[in-house]
């Protein structure tokens, strides 16, 4: 299969709406996100048949000479890892497109907007290409400042700014990275291209140099402690959909590009770092989790715990060990989705409520049952209760971390897995108080339940959660290869230097 | 073993989950009910069946019960060793709970098509019922620890699900959320032993883990008691982080806080989750790894039976107190749980010095069948009356005459009277703790008389005393409401008559029981005596219990507050968690890591808009600095680089 | 006393510093373009001395004389066009108040 379809594909959707009237335009993104959910998961069965795949595990690979001076090539491939990440962007797209149906103002941009963004995304994770990789990473980025700053609410323009400013700066530090490690390999020059680099390795002063520019660029991306503050800001003055795509997909951006671009070339230098990586990662989970109990606003709820479950994701990198990496990558996929999720019925409750606040909500689930019930749904998946994704990914990460046997690392696991308890106290907060009790206020008895479109943006996302959740087997049978490899490389080297 | 059957058993009643959970407005009037109970009912005659083939056909080999895995499916593979299998592991412990958990349920089901009558949510109460039957047969059943935590925390979201089931009522929402919470809190504990044993036990599988660390010259048991960590061997705490989890989902001391609240659920549900199965789970628990703690862990169960001993005094006294007569049931519960407990902490490991586990089991089966009994009575009662409190009840062994013998039974066998099932169970406890620990003994013995004081207390606030005027006059309820009620009482009469030791044992050996009847006549004497006393307290109006509690003072107020370990732990909740680490956090969040990230983004500002002054609109100014510049090159040139 | 080619160069340069000073304090547009005349004028007045004391063979110097004027023409009628509108639109020629071209 020709992967530069999934790059076209929304691309030429984006042309569709640009020339098409507000009306049509919806319905354009509306298939084309279907196509494009069809497509990946045509990718899926055509990735299965064509497993066990050739070196490095990529299939599909396809590999032009783009800028042959500097050395940057179209080179395009995926494996199990990268192909669960389009799949879960390409179910949020989807979802994303149906929540904003009823978009009103200047509907057009909006959806292209979007449409550019899963471009991008789609791009990124298919890239072999270290600079086609950073093209597509940077195409992901303006949308969402457009989309914030456009149809945000709230402190909208600070939030904008603050959000693309940091991401910026993410990727700042990701180019020069970059750049060092292109100029590492000296008289083997591996250029920007992933793979060459994964056979020759680099240079181990380069590697500590550079791995922590990328890896803190990346981590900007995937809210590391402490440049996570743009996550509660942007998600909460976001519009539903860019929230979702927001915490579903472009968070993931930074922890894919975590594990594939900085762990995996710079072996040495992860292990060297590792527990630096550990303690952020913890520091973020704990205190995320914290900070979380204290939100009043649903939109910072789900932001804060955001954080806190990305730094599953960074953990499970820093660990460095099998499980934990497998449980970092189902993490990405089960966060997205969840959240995406979560995101999703915030918005449909704001959209009849009219406010955010915990305070102001109380009984929703007597009038709208669906809503409501996909708010618990939600809440139990990110509090980690077993047959919804949160669990497997969990318990992954938890076990994979218990294999490091020092002191240390151990106090470090005990310590993110108490999360599981503040993430249960501020969930059931929540929800005891916004879609549990008596009904608050009267003008809410006429509320109206989700419509059909909320409807069925909130299926295609619990599918997916409980696929994963009470079928664990098929997300692993497809990272595994991937996490394998990546295990290889990263044990070229001892465990403990 | 026919796997499909054993299959089956949880299956149905996950089928009647999925039916009613999505498809309740298709169901009218009763009709969800009706599918869950007979699926249920299926289910039941369906373990009946696999139970009695595997005591009677399979299971003996050599004059020992062996646990078989009957069905195995791997889940999620972490590495070589370390798998989650989704299987059936059948030995009598898993059939006796097979046993109580789809018959108890049954029960309930019924019982509960007549209570539930008329509700909104009629189907969604079903589905729920239903779910949480699922997990809890997935939890016996589990032949993974892993796969014991994951039904572990399903029974708990059931339990919430259904406690929060008034979810318009704001003290149900708490009450569901205080459970969830407590036991999350204790899972966090049963996640890390797992984390620990599986460490050290190279498998998640319970058999794999009693094989490897039970033999004291495998390498995997001289690592496990090498490994330590504040002078507590690795096992040992791996164990005891277990146990923690068991003791939070059995409402045992300091974690039982959640227990009375979760009565804000329908009663039927506090007969089912909160008396005679969710709750024994932490027992189950410990008898499913009980090899690993008699053998294993070095002083483990000495921790196990005074926590039960304690909870179980603990409750007893509280018990006295309390007037929702739901709540006085809750802490009989926790009280009987605290039996089984140290029945089980007081055992040792094969034949004879095994009884204590086979007691605590016992117990466990015959206390299912008296409480359930005793919560569907609670909840007819509640039905008629309309009131939870012993206050607004009195007289109503007239109106309601099964009820009333139902619970009068139930009574005498929780107060360990004999015939009765509670008289069998409670003297092989008694029995077992009088040769392993004389203060455990003791204890017991007293805890037992306490027993039959606060239960006939009950009683005879409930049905004796003056009548009160009642709006209600629809009856006791019909059939399907006191069908289960005379099930169970029959049941509470004859099942102590089950030669329980010859099906459950601590190694699988069968053990005849043994009745020495010298031994009986302290205890039933005491428990006794507590009834003669609860008749003069509480048989006709008086004034007794007034002075009474007036003459203990300080000490009712105590006991009456519930010894305020609420207030406890809300200080520790309200006051320092949330004040001094939360609130800090997120206020180090926006204040300062915000803080600094802001500052730095003002910084710049504040640089940019100091050199923004040049660009001033000013001819003269750019002309300026062009001379400047000009002239700065032209000394640059001159004296700095021409030679 | 000999005229040299010295005093026409401080002469020049003399100028040139009036027009720069001028250009940079005086406030009248007007003013400004006579400064810039200076500048260019004292410009002129070198080139015709170079060209008379150190090549008197060639004219180069005179042509460049002769262009610098007809361009300062040029210029001067540009940029009196400018002030006139400029006069039109903010009433004033006062190089003080037309800044608007700012940050």
């Amino acid at each position: 299969m020709n992967l530069t379809l999934l790059i076209l594909l929304p691309a030429l959707t984006a042309l569709a709406i640009i020339v098409a009237n507000a009306k049509l335009s919806k319905v354009i993104a509306l298939s084309g996100a279907t196509i494009q959910l069809i497509l990946s998961a045509l990718l899926l069965i055509l990735y299965m048949k064509a497993a066990p795949a050739g070196e490095n595990g990529f299939v599909f690979e396809s590999n032009k000479s783009w800028f042959p001076s500097l050395n940057i090539n179209y080179h395009l491939g995926v494996d199990g890892i990268s192909l669960s990440m389009i799949l879960l962007t390409a179910i949020v797209v989807l979802a994303g497109v149906l929540v904003s149906w009823k978009v009103e103002y200047r509907v057009k941009e909006f959806f292209f907007l979007l449409i550019l963004l899963s471009a991008g995304a789609y791009g990124f994770f298919i890239s072999l290409d270290l600079f086609l990789m950073f093209f597509f990473l940077e195409l992901a980025v303006i949308p969402k400042y457009l989309l914030i700053g456009i149809w945000g609410s709230g402190k909208k323009i600070y939030s904008a700014n603050k959000l693309a400013l940091m991401l910026m700066g993410g990727s700042a530090l990701i180019l020069v990275g970059l750049l060092g490690m292109n100029y590492s390999s000296g008289t083997n020059p591996a250029g920007f291209s992933l793979l060459n680099h994964a056979t020759n390795g680099i240079a181990l002063n380069y590697q500590m140099y550079f791995f922590p520019l990328l890896f803190v660029g990346f981590g900007v991306f995937t809210a590391i402690f402490p440049f996570h503050t743009w996550v509660p800001d942007g998600h909460s003055s976001a519009p539903t959909a860019a929230s979702m795509f927001l915490a579903g997909i472009s968070m993931k951006l930074g922890g894919y590009g975590c594990l594939r671009v900085a762990a995996y070339l710079m072996p040495e230098a992860a292990q060297h770092y590792s527990w630096i990586i550990v303690s952020l990662s913890v520091i973020a989970i704990l205190y995320g989790a914290l900070a979380t109990m204290m939100q009043t606003d649903l939109k910072y709820m789900n932001a804060y715990s955001s954080v806190s479950h990305c730094g599953f994701v960074l953990l499970g990198i820093g660990m460095l060990t099998k499980s934990a990496v497998a449980g970092a990558v189902v993490q990405m996929v089960s966060h997205g989705l969840m959240t995406a999720l979560f995101f999703a019925v915030i918005g449909i409750l704001y959209d009849r409520t009219h406010t955010r606040e915990v305070k102001e909500l109380g009984g929703l689930l007597r009038v709208m049952p669906f809503a409501g019930t996909v708010f618990i749904i939600a809440g139990l998946c990110s509090l980690g209760l077993p047959g919804f994704s949160g669990f497997v990914a969990e318990m992954m990460v938890f076990v994979g971390s218990w294999e490091r046997a020092e002191l240390a690392y151990r106090f470090a696991t005990v310590l993110a897995c108490a999360s599981i308890v503040v993430t249960a106290v501020y969930i059931l907060r929540a929800t005891g108080r916004a879609v549990m009790g008596p009904l608050l206020k009267p003008e809410y008895m006429g509320i109206k339940d989700a419509a059909w479109n909320e409807k069925a943006a909130a299926i295609v996302l619990i599918a997916g959660i409980l696929i994963i959740g009470i079928m664990p087997f098929h997300i692993i049978d497809l990272v595994s290869p991937g996490t394998e490899e990546f295990m290889k490389q990263i044990k070229k080297v001892a465990l403990n230097n | 073993m026919n796997v499909l059957y054993l299959l089956l058993i949880p299956l149905l009643p996950f089928a009647g989950f999925l039916l009613t959970g999505l498809f309740g407005k298709a169901f009218r009037g009763s009709s969800a009910g009706l599918l869950n109970t007979t699926l249920l009912l299926i289910s039941f005659l369906l373990s009946v069946k696999v139970v009695s083939d595997y005591f009677f056909i399979h299971g003996l080999l050599e004059d020992r019960y062996v646990p078989i895995i009957a069905f195995q499916l791997e889940w999620l593979r972490f590495s070589e060793d370390l798998v989650i299998n989704m299987g059936v592991l059948m030995d009598p412990l898993t059939a006796v709970m097979l046993l109580v958990v789809t018959f108890i349920s049954l029960m309930v089901h019924m019982y509960s098509i007549a209570y539930m009558k008329g509700e909104e949510r009629f189907a969604t109460y079903f589905s729920f019922l239903s779910l949480f039957t699922f997990s809890m047969l997935g939890l016996v059943m589990s032949s993974n620890i892993f796969q014991t935590y994951i039904f572990w925390e399903l029974v708990g979201v059931s339990s919430f699900l259904l406690i929060g089931y008034y979810f318009q009522k704001p003290s149900a929402v708490a009450a569901s959320k205080k459970a969830f919470i407590v036991t999350r809190f204790a899972d966090l504990g049963f996640l890390i032993g797992i984390l620990v044993l599986s460490y050290y036990g190279n498998s998640f599988d319970f058999l794999a883990l009693s094989a490897n660390l039970t033999s004291y010259d495998s390498s995997f048991h001289q690592a496990a008691i090498g490994a330590g960590f504040l002078g507590i061997s690795a096992l040992s705490w791996g164990l005891i982080l277990v146990f923690m989890g068991g003791a939070g989902k059995s409402a045992m001391f300091p974690l039982h806080i959640w227990l009375p609240d979760a009565m804000e659920g329908p009663t039927p549900v506090s007969a089912l989750i909160h008396a005679a199965t969710m709750v024994v789970a932490g027992v189950f628990l410990v008898a499913r790894m009980f090899a690993l703690f008699a053998l294993g862990g070095t002083n483990v169960l000495e921790l196990v039976a005074w926590t039960g001993i304690i909870s179980a005094m603990m409750a007893a006294l509280i018990a006295c107190t309390q007037q929702d007569i739901k709540r006085v049931l809750a802490y009989s519960t926790m009280s009987q749980i605290g039996f089984m407990m140290f029945a089980i902490g007081v055992s040792g490991y094969g034949s004879e010095s095994g009884l204590g586990y086979t007691a605590g089991m016992f117990h466990l089966f015959t206390h299912a069948m008296f409480k359930a009994l005793l919560f569907l009575g609670a909840g007819a009662v509640i039905h008629f009356v309309h009131s939870n409190y012993m206050d607004d009840m009195g007289g109503l062994r007239k109106m309601m005459p099964v009820t009333h013998i139902t619970f009068l039974l139930a009574c005498l066998a929780i107060a360990g009277i004999p015939p009765f099932a509670g008289f069998f169970s409670k003297e092989e406890i008694l029995l077992a703790s009088y040769n392993a620990n004389r203060i455990i003994f003791w204890l017991a013995l007293f805890t037992s008389g306490l027993t039959a004081f606060y239960m006939f207390r009950l009683y005879f606030s409930i049905f004796w005393k003056k009548e009160k005027a009642y709006q209600n006059h629809q009856g006791e309820g019909g059939g399907l409401l006191l069908t289960p009620l005379v099930i169970l009482g029959i049941l509470t009469v004859v099942s102590g008559f089950i030669p329980f030791g010859n099906f459950v044992s601590s190694d699988g050996v069968p053990v005849s029981p043994h009745l020495d009847l010298k031994f009986s006549i302290l205890p039933v004497g005491l428990s006794l005596a507590g009834i003669i006393i609860a008749s003069r307290l509480y048989m006709k109006e008086s004034v007794l219990p007034e002075k009474l509690s007036a003459r203990l003072g300080r000490i009712y107020k105590l006991l009456r507050g519930k010894f305020y370990i609420d207030e406890i732990y809300l200080f520790i909740a309200k006051k320092i968690i949330f004040r001094f680490i939360s609130r800090p956090a997120a206020w180090v969040d926006r204040n300062i890591v915000d803080g600094l990230i802001n500052t730095s983004a003002a910084a710049t500002q504040l640089f940019s808009i100091s050199t923004s002054g040049m660009q001033s609109g000013k001819l003269q100014h750019y002309a300026g600095y062009f001379l400047s510049g000009v002239l700065l090159l032209i000394v640059l040139f001159i004296f700095l680089l021409s030679n | 006393m000999e005229i040299g080619l010295n005093h026409f160069l401080v002469l020049s340069t003399a100028l040139f510093f009036i027009g720069v000073y001028g250009f940079l304090t005086r406030r009248n547009l007007i003013t400004l373009l006579m400064s810039v005349e200076l500048i260019l004028n004292s410009v002129n007045i070198n080139f015709v001395a170079f060209n008379k004391y150190l090549y008197p063979e060639n004219l180069d110097g005179l042509f460049f004389s002769v262009f610098i004027i007809a361009i300062a023409a040029a210029e001067a009628a540009v940029a009196i066009a400018i002030i006139i509108n400029l006069y039109r639109n903010f009433n004033t020629i006062d190089v003080e108040e037309t800044d608007t071209m700012k940050y």
